[in-house]
């Protein structure tokens, strides 16, 4: 069975799904993920979702899982590369994904991360008015 | 009843087709079809002779049951232009329709003359004609409709793409201003048109601006908070501007939460997204070139 390529970028992992999510393979990501922040002692995780073309509220839920995990990890989770039919169904599904970071790709996703391990009190890396 | 194919109808249309139409053109003259001059003889007439080698052409085929096959195509099209060029010269579908029943009465005459002698047959005749004719003139109908509803939908159509502009203001700033009442089928393209163009700019931020929006209701705000979502999934921040202060308090009365930034103006919405992003507006004397 396919495995998810976690791979590490200085204090960041970046997790790029280039597969059709089974619920199975998602919770295997879920589980590698987490045991992977504690052992590289990673900061950021950038979960890349740009082949993605369907996202159902299972996966859905397991991206808000790993942004909580993550944070209880004491690490920065951010969703990039999200395609637009996907977010439009998403959010039609009623998740909005709010506990997690997002960016338009991965540049940008890096850049955020970045600035949320500096500022550490900028709750959810949004910036207030 | 006598057999389907024992109408004389098509010889007698092909014969006395001359007759026909002057008879016709007479009856539908003393029954005031030009309507005073609105339309105008010649133009009767050639409908008149249109329709009648239409007809004349169809009922040679013998196909009186269905005028849907394809023998009736070329009718359907002389009828459906006659219905188009009579809609717009605003004559009401009625009109038309009774364009094509007046036709009964000259028919039915020559049919008297031809058959009269025989009850059963003139009976016959008749009925086949009437329902032949029938089907014709409620195919005006149907055609004057159709005509309508093609102008609603283009025009619902133009009406949906004029109002869902989504402006580049700055590099990385967008804006979106939002004209019109926004229903589910709105916010599905202004939703679509943002996101589209948050990939193709790569902007960070989209400014939302509702000034052309005239009430806010629970399901208004519904859909903006739904945009603002599938934005921020994209990784881009909504301000929503333009909030009139009506607007404003039609909000706190009915316990909305937008929970995103808002703006009273799109001017202040555009300097928040320029700080944000780090620029800075300062004030210096133009140039002389700038004047």
């Amino acid at each position: 069975m396919a495995e998810i390529p976690v791979l590490k970028i200085g204090d960041c992992l970046l997790v790029s799904i280039q597969v059709d999510m089974h619920d199975r393979l998602a919770l295997e990501l879920q589980d590698d993920l987490t045991n992977r922040i504690v052992t590289e002692r990673a900061r950021g995780v950038m979960i890349d979702i740009s082949a993605l073309e369907i996202v159902d509220s299972f996966i859905g839920r397991m991206l808000n899982n790993i942004a909580a995990m993550s944070r209880v990890l004491d690490a920065v989770t951010v969703v990039v590369g999200m395609r637009p039919a996907v977010a439009i169904t998403l959010v039609e599904l009623g998740l909005s994904l709010t506990g997690v970071r997002t960016a338009l790709n991965v540049d940008k996703g890096l850049a955020l991360i970045r600035k949320a391990i500096d500022d550490p009190g900028s709750a959810l890396g949004r910036r207030e008015a | 009843m006598a057999e389907e194919h024992a109408t004389m109808i098509p010889q007698l249309l092909a014969e006395h087709e001359q007759t026909l139409l002057r008879d016709w053109m007479e009856s539908q003259k003393k029954s005031g079809a030009l309507r005073g001059g609105q339309v105008s003889e010649a133009e009767l007439a050639d409908n008149s002779r249109r329709l009648l080698a239409g007809l004349r052409g169809g009922a040679a085929t013998e196909q009186f049951e269905d005028i849907t096959t394809p023998v009736w195509d070329q009718r359907r099209t002389v009828l459906e232009e006659i219905s188009r060029s009579r809609a717009t010269l605003g004559l009401t579908p009625a009109e038309t329709a009774t364009f094509v029943f007046s036709l009964k009465e000259p028919l039915f005459a020559l049919l008297r003359e031809k058959v009269g002698k025989d009850p059963d047959r003139l009976a016959h005749e008749i009925w086949v004609a009437t329902s032949l004719l029938d089907k014709l003139g409620l195919y005006t109908v149907e055609a004057f409709q159709k005509t309508r509803e093609d102008i609603i939908a283009r025009q619902q159509q133009e009406l949906l793409e004029l109002s869902t502009p989504v402006v580049r203001l700055w590099e990385g700033v967008l804006a979106l201003p939002l004209i019109g009442t926004l229903d589910s089928a709105r916010t599905q393209i202004v939703m679509e048109s943002l996101l589209e163009e948050i990939v193709t700019s790569g902007a960070e931020i989209a400014i939302i601006d509702i000034t052309g929006v005239p009430t806010v209701d629970t399901l208004v705000a519904q859909h903006l908070i739904k945009t603002v979502a599938a934005a921020r999934l994209m990784g881009a921040d909504c301000i929503i501007s333009g909030i009139r202060p009506q607007i404003a308090q039609t909000i706190v009365h009915l316990g909305l939460e937008l929970g995103v930034v808002s703006k009273a103006t799109m001017a202040d919405a555009f300097a928040l997204a320029l700080r944000r992003l780090g620029k800075a507006v300062v004030d210096r004397a133009p140039t002389p070139q700038e004047l």
